[in-house]
C-alpha cells in the first residue's frame, strides 16, 4: 500500500509564498511526475512531504494516516547521489533501511545490487564510482528503504544525456519488478512523460497546479516511445502548457 | 638531508672553534652519551613514556567528550566555549606549580597538566569536524526520517573522524611535552627529571640526551596515530558536490 493524499497546501516564507492551494493525490503503485520550470517550489513540496517543514495551511495523508510534519514516513531519493563516502555500495545501499528499523537484510540488498548491474561493486566505495553508478546505489538505497511511497527529487539532473537515457530505462525495469508508488520530480519534459503514469503540471510561484495530465503508454514502456508521434504530441502540449 | 647537513656543519664547528663542552657539546658527544648513559636514563625514559601515554589517552577522552557533549547541546556549547579558550590562554608553566600544591607530588598533578595540554586540539577539532557535516548528507538523513542519535552515530560522528585524528595527532606530540613539563616541576624520575638534574649540574651533552629522546617520542607517537588513521579513516574526506 503506498497511497498519498495531499490537501490544500499553503507554504510561505515570510511574504514569499512558495506553495498555493496545492492538492493532489497518488493511488497505491503509480508513478506520479510533479513537472515545474526550477524554483518553482518543488523542494519545499518534498521538504513538507518529508515532514521536515511543517505546511501553513493544508495536510498530508500517507494510506489515510495523517503525516502532515511527521518524519520517516517516505523513502527519498536526493538530486545528488548523497552516498555517505566511508560506506561501501552495500552499506549505503542499507543505510535507509537501518534508519527505519535497525536491522537489515544483507542478501536481499546484496542481490539487488547484482541485479541493478553493480555486481562486484558491493565493496567499493562511493568515490570509485560513476555519476551514473551513484545514482544507481542512491536509488536502490530508497528502494531498499521499507516505505511505501518513493520520493524522487530530480534524480537525473546532473548527468549526461546518454547516462540519463540509460537511467530511466534502467529505473523503469527496476519498478516494473516491485511496483512501489513514485512520486517524481522533474524539469524535463521528456524524462516525465517517459517514466510516469500521470504528469502534474505546476506553475512560476507561488506554486500551484495547473494541469494534470495522465499518460496512457503501455508497460513495459520501450526506449523507441520517445520517437513516436503520439509521445511527441504530449511534449508539444505540455512544452506549452511550461511557456504559458 | 638537511638535518644531516645541520648535524654536520655543527659537529665540524664545535671541533673548529673548538667551543667547551658545557656550552654546546658536538653532535658525537651527545651520541656517546647516549650510549654511555643508557643505565642510567633508561627508566627515566620509561616512566616518560608510561606518564605520557596516560595522559593522553585520559586528556584525548577528556577532548572528544567535551566535544560531543558541547556538539549535542547547543546551550552548552555557547556557554562553555570561552571557558574553553580561557583554559588555554593560562600559561601551563604558571599553573602546574599550584597545581602541585593543591594536588601533591603524585600522579594527579601531572595527568591533569597534560590532559590541559592534549584536550584542546581534539575538542576543537571535533567539533569543527561535527560542525562541516556535508549539508546534503544531512538533509538525506532528515528526509529519510533519522533521529538526533542516528545522525550523530550514522553521519556526524564518522564525519568528523579525519578531523578528530588531526587533533589527536597534534595531542599526541603535545602529550610528551606536557609530560616533560610535569616532570619538571615535582617528580623523581622522567626525561623532565634527568632534564633538570643534567641541566643544573652543566652536563649539556645530557640535556641534548635528553631532547634527542623526547622528539624522537613525538615523532614515534605521531606516527603510531598517523598509521590507526589509515586503518580507520576509510575513505578520504572528500566534499562530494
Amino acid at each position: 500500500m503506498g497511497k498519498l493524499e495531499v490537501q490544500n497546501l499553503m507554504k510561505s516564507f515570510g511574504s514569499n509564498q512558495v506553495l498555493h492551494q496545492l492538492s493532489f493525490s497518488i493511488q497505491d503503485g503509480e508513478f506520479v511526475s510533479i513537472l515545474g520550470p526550477s524554483g518553482s517550489g518543488k523542494s519545499t513540496l518534498f521538504n513538507l512531504i518529508g515532514g521536515i517543514m511543517k505546511p501553513d495551511r493544508g495536510s498530508i495523508h500517507l494510506n489515510d494516516r495523517d503525516i502532515t510534519g511527521l518524519r520517516g514516513n517516505i523513502s527519498y531519493m536526493p538530486q545528488a547521489p548523497s552516498l555517505f563516502p566511508w560506506r561501501t555500495v552495500l552499506q549505503n545501499v542499507l543505510l535507509g533501511e537501518e534508519i527505519a528499523h535497525g536491522k537489515v537484510d544483507e542478501e536481499q540488498a546484496r542481490a539487488m545490487i547484482m541485479k541493478a548491474g553493480l555486481e562486484g561493486y558491493e565493496d567499493a566505495y562511493p568515490h570509485e564510482l560513476s555519476g551514473g553508478m551513484k545514482q544507481r546505489v542512491s536509488f536502490l538505497r530508497s528502494m531498499k528503504s521499507p516505505q511505501s511511497l518513493l520520493c524522487l527529487d530530480e534524480p537525473f539532473s546532473a548527468l549526461d544525456e546518454f547516462t540519463r537515457a540509460e537511467m530511466q530505462k534502467w529505473l523503469l525495469s527496476i519498478w516494473e519488478q516491485h511496483r512501489r508508488s513514485i512520486l517524481f520530480v522533474t524539469h524535463n519534459i521528456e524524462e516525465a512523460l517517459f517514466l510516469s503514469d500521470r504528469i502534474i503540471v505546476l506553475s512560476q510561484k507561488p506554486a500551484a497546479i495547473k494541469k494534470e495530465l495522465v499518460i496512457p503508454f503501455v508497460r513495459p514502456r520501450d526506449e523507441e516511445l520517445v520517437l513516436s508521434n503520439a509521445f511527441l504530441e504530449y511534449k508539444t502540449q505540455l512544452y506549452y502548457e511550461l511557456r504559458e | 638531508m638537511a638535518l644531516i647537513l645541520l648535524i654536520m656543519v655543527w659537529e665540524l664547528a664545535s671541533k673548529l672553534f673548538s667551543i667547551q663542552e658545557w656550552l654546546l657539546p658536538a653532535p658525537s658527544s651527545i651520541g656517546q652519551e647516549a650510549i654511555a648513559g643508557w643505565g642510567d636514563y633508561k627508566h627515566h625514559l620509561g616512566a616518560t613514556i608510561q606518564l605520557s601515554m596516560m595522559g593522553f589517552v585520559i586528556g584525548s577522552s577528556v577532548g572528544i567528550i567535551v566535544a560531543v557533549c558541547l556538539h549535542l547541546m547547543s546551550v552548552l556549547r555557547e556557554a562553555l566555549y570561552p571557558l574553553l579558550i580561557i583554559s588555554q590562554n593560562i600559561p601551563i608553566i604558571i599553573l602546574a606549580p599550584l597545581l602541585v600544591v593543591w594536588f601533591g607530588f603524585g600522579i594527579l598533578p601531572k595527568i591533569i597538566v597534560i590532559t590541559l595540554v592534549c584536550f584542546f586540539p581534539i575538542t576543537i577539532a571535533a567539533l569543527d569536524g561535527f560542525r562541516q557535516t556535508s549539508g546534503e548528507l544531512k538533509h538525506y538523513m532528515e528526509m529519510a526520517g533519522a533521529n538526533k542519535r542516528q545522525i550523530f552515530c550514522k553521519l556526524e560522528w564518522p564525519h568528523a573522524l579525519s578531523s578528530l585524528f588531526s587533533g589527536l595527532k597534534i595531542a599526541a606530540t603535545y602529550s610528551v611535552m606536557g609530560a616533560v613539563i610535569s616532570e619538571w616541576l615535582g617528580a623523581s624520575e622522567g626525561m623532565g627529571y634527568y632534564m633538570t638534574l643534567a641541566s643544573s649540574s652543566f652536563r649539556t651533552d645530557r640535556v641534548f640526551v635528553a631532547i634527542l629522546f623526547i622528539v624522537t617520542l613525538s615523532l614515534l607517537f605521531f606516527t603510531l596515530l598517523s598509521y590507526a588513521e589509515r586503518k580507520v579513516v576509510k575513505a578520504p574526506a572528500q566534499q562530494e558536490d
